[in-house]
């Protein structure tokens, strides 16, 4: 088997697990929600694996329920943000001086204020929840991307290889076919999924800060939160597993980009 | 069918010096032309000039008494990049690279030792000498009437710029290609040429 193969296979691994956790915690959100109090504080056992809490809730269902509306929330908002960022970032590089100029200011404006700030500020002030955090998550993480894509642009326009193809007579849409789309799209899908895992772990902070999602649902930054205040008394599995399992999303989804992003590389097709 | 630069006058920036001034040269179909400079002289803003990629400051480059500005689609004067590496798009393999030209024949690339099997290769798995000729084949499509070569052989090997000076020189006599070559290679220009065209501050 050669690397790409394994490439591609790891890459649908992590898909396919990911995939999973969304199903799962679709199924899950009323077991999440069951209140049981003959079984409360259970530690971990084969009968409940992630151990249940003070209100005899199972952590396993509220875990897969968490992590599907971060991962739910995290693709929403990756896709908004990467959008936004190609179409600035090409705006920015093709349409003037003007064009230019307002974009890359904007660009330096939300990058120098500190990301968490500005979220938890949009989000506020959108009245926090799902649209709060969907909407300051999709602000703010668009503009190193659309800096990449303008400058990626800027350096393609001048290269030899479109001048000559420009002069063999070839039209503006076969440029962008066959120049253009094909170098952007790799940066475009690879920005795509490494904005993910910022999009994640930003949302639950700022839920666990308190400015995020209401503390109904059982997102994991809520299930972090409140777990804070059992930790001292021994209770140590309702932050570890919640806790281990968004890492381990993060880097599940970290490792699908950069495959994703070997995958796209020219070099490595005969690898 | 003949390229004329008729007073040119050609800088970068403004208040920058000035690469060419009030210059002009012409060249027949029929000619191959050696341009000889020294390095930094602006033999590829000249050869950039001529083949349309830059528009002069003053000055007008005609061909056939047309602006060469005014021929629309398929450019007839076709130059031929110092580096190779930088004329080749690195996503396309060879095949769809020699597909932008203008309906190259099979036997140019046959002539020019183009192997089959490189067409299914990205560039960045050939060879600069290897590249050089898949450039030299897209620019000698159907409707070029003028090739520019701009110092299309300094990086390779003797056996290879003869093999390919000796091909172009063939091609372009049988076609009635104009040739005009830039080199600062006076002993390649006296073999290869019908005029050498000395430049000087």
């Amino acid at each position: 088997m050669n690397r790409r193969k394994k490439v591609f296979i790891s890459l649908l691994a992590s898909s396919l697990i990911l995939l999973a956790i969304c199903i799962g915690g679709m199924f899950c959100a009323d077991t999440a929600r069951l209140t049981d109090f003959s079984r409360k504080n259970l530690s971990p056992s084969l009968d409940c694996l992630f151990g249940t809490d003070w209100m005899g809730r199972d952590m396993l269902a509220r875990t897969l329920r968490g992590l599907s509306i971060s991962i739910l929330l995290g693709i929403l908002t990756a896709a908004a943000s990467a959008v936004t960022a190609l179409i600035l970032g090409v705006v920015s590089a093709t349409l003037g001086k003007a064009a230019d100029t307002v974009i890359t200011f904007c660009i330096d404006l939300i990058m120098g204020i500190p990301h968490i700030l500005l979220l938890i500020l949009i989000s506020v002030a959108m009245g926090k929840g799902f649209k709060g955090v969907a909407l300051g998550i999709a602000l703010t993480h668009w503009p190193s991307l659309a800096r990449l894509i303008r400058a990626e642009v800027i350096q393609l326009r001048e290269s030899p290889y479109i001048l000559i193809a420009e002069k063999m007579g070839k039209s503006k849409w076969y440029i962008a076919r066959k120049h253009l789309i094909p170098h952007l799209m790799s940066q475009f899908l690879v920005g795509l999924v490494l904005i993910f895992p910022h999009a994640v772990l930003h949302e639950s902070s700022i839920t666990f800060l308190g400015f995020g999602l209401s503390s109904e649902q059982p997102a994991i930054g809520i299930i972090l939160s409140e777990s804070m205040k059992y930790l001292i008394t021994g209770k140590w599995w309702l932050a570890l597993f919640p806790g281990a399992m968004l890492v381990l999303v993060v880097v599940l989804f970290y490792k699908a980009g950069e495959n994703l992003r070997k995958l796209t590389e020219p070099g490595s097709v005969h690898e | 069918m003949r390229l004329e630069l008729k007073n040119v006058s050609y800088q970068y920036k403004k208040e920058d010096r000035m690469i060419l001034e009030d210059f002009s040269l012409s060249a027949e179909h029929t000619e191959r032309v050696g341009l000889l400079a020294p390095s930094g002289y602006g033999k590829t803003t000249l050869c950039k000039l001529l083949s349309g990629y830059l528009l002069p400051d003053s000055g007008e480059v005609l061909l056939d008494g047309k602006p060469l500005s005014s021929y629309k689609g398929y450019c007839p004067v076709q130059m031929i990049w110092q580096q190779p590496e930088l004329a080749v798009n690195p996503r396309l393999r060879m095949r769809d690279v020699i597909l932008e030209g203008d309906k190259v024949e099979e036997r140019i690339l046959h002539e020019l030792g183009i192997e089959p099997d490189w067409m299914n290769r990205f560039p960045s798995e050939l060879s600069g000498g290897e590249l050089q000729r898949f450039c030299l084949a897209r620019a000698l499509g159907k409707r070029t009437r003028f090739l520019l070569a701009d110092e299309i052989s300094t990086m390779l090997d003797l056996i290879t710029q003869s093999q390919i000076w000796n091909f172009l020189v063939r091609e372009v006599a049988e076609r009635e290609i104009g040739l005009i070559a830039v080199s600062h290679n006076q002993e390649l220009l006296e073999r290869v040429c019908t005029r050498q065209v000395e430049l000087r501050k």
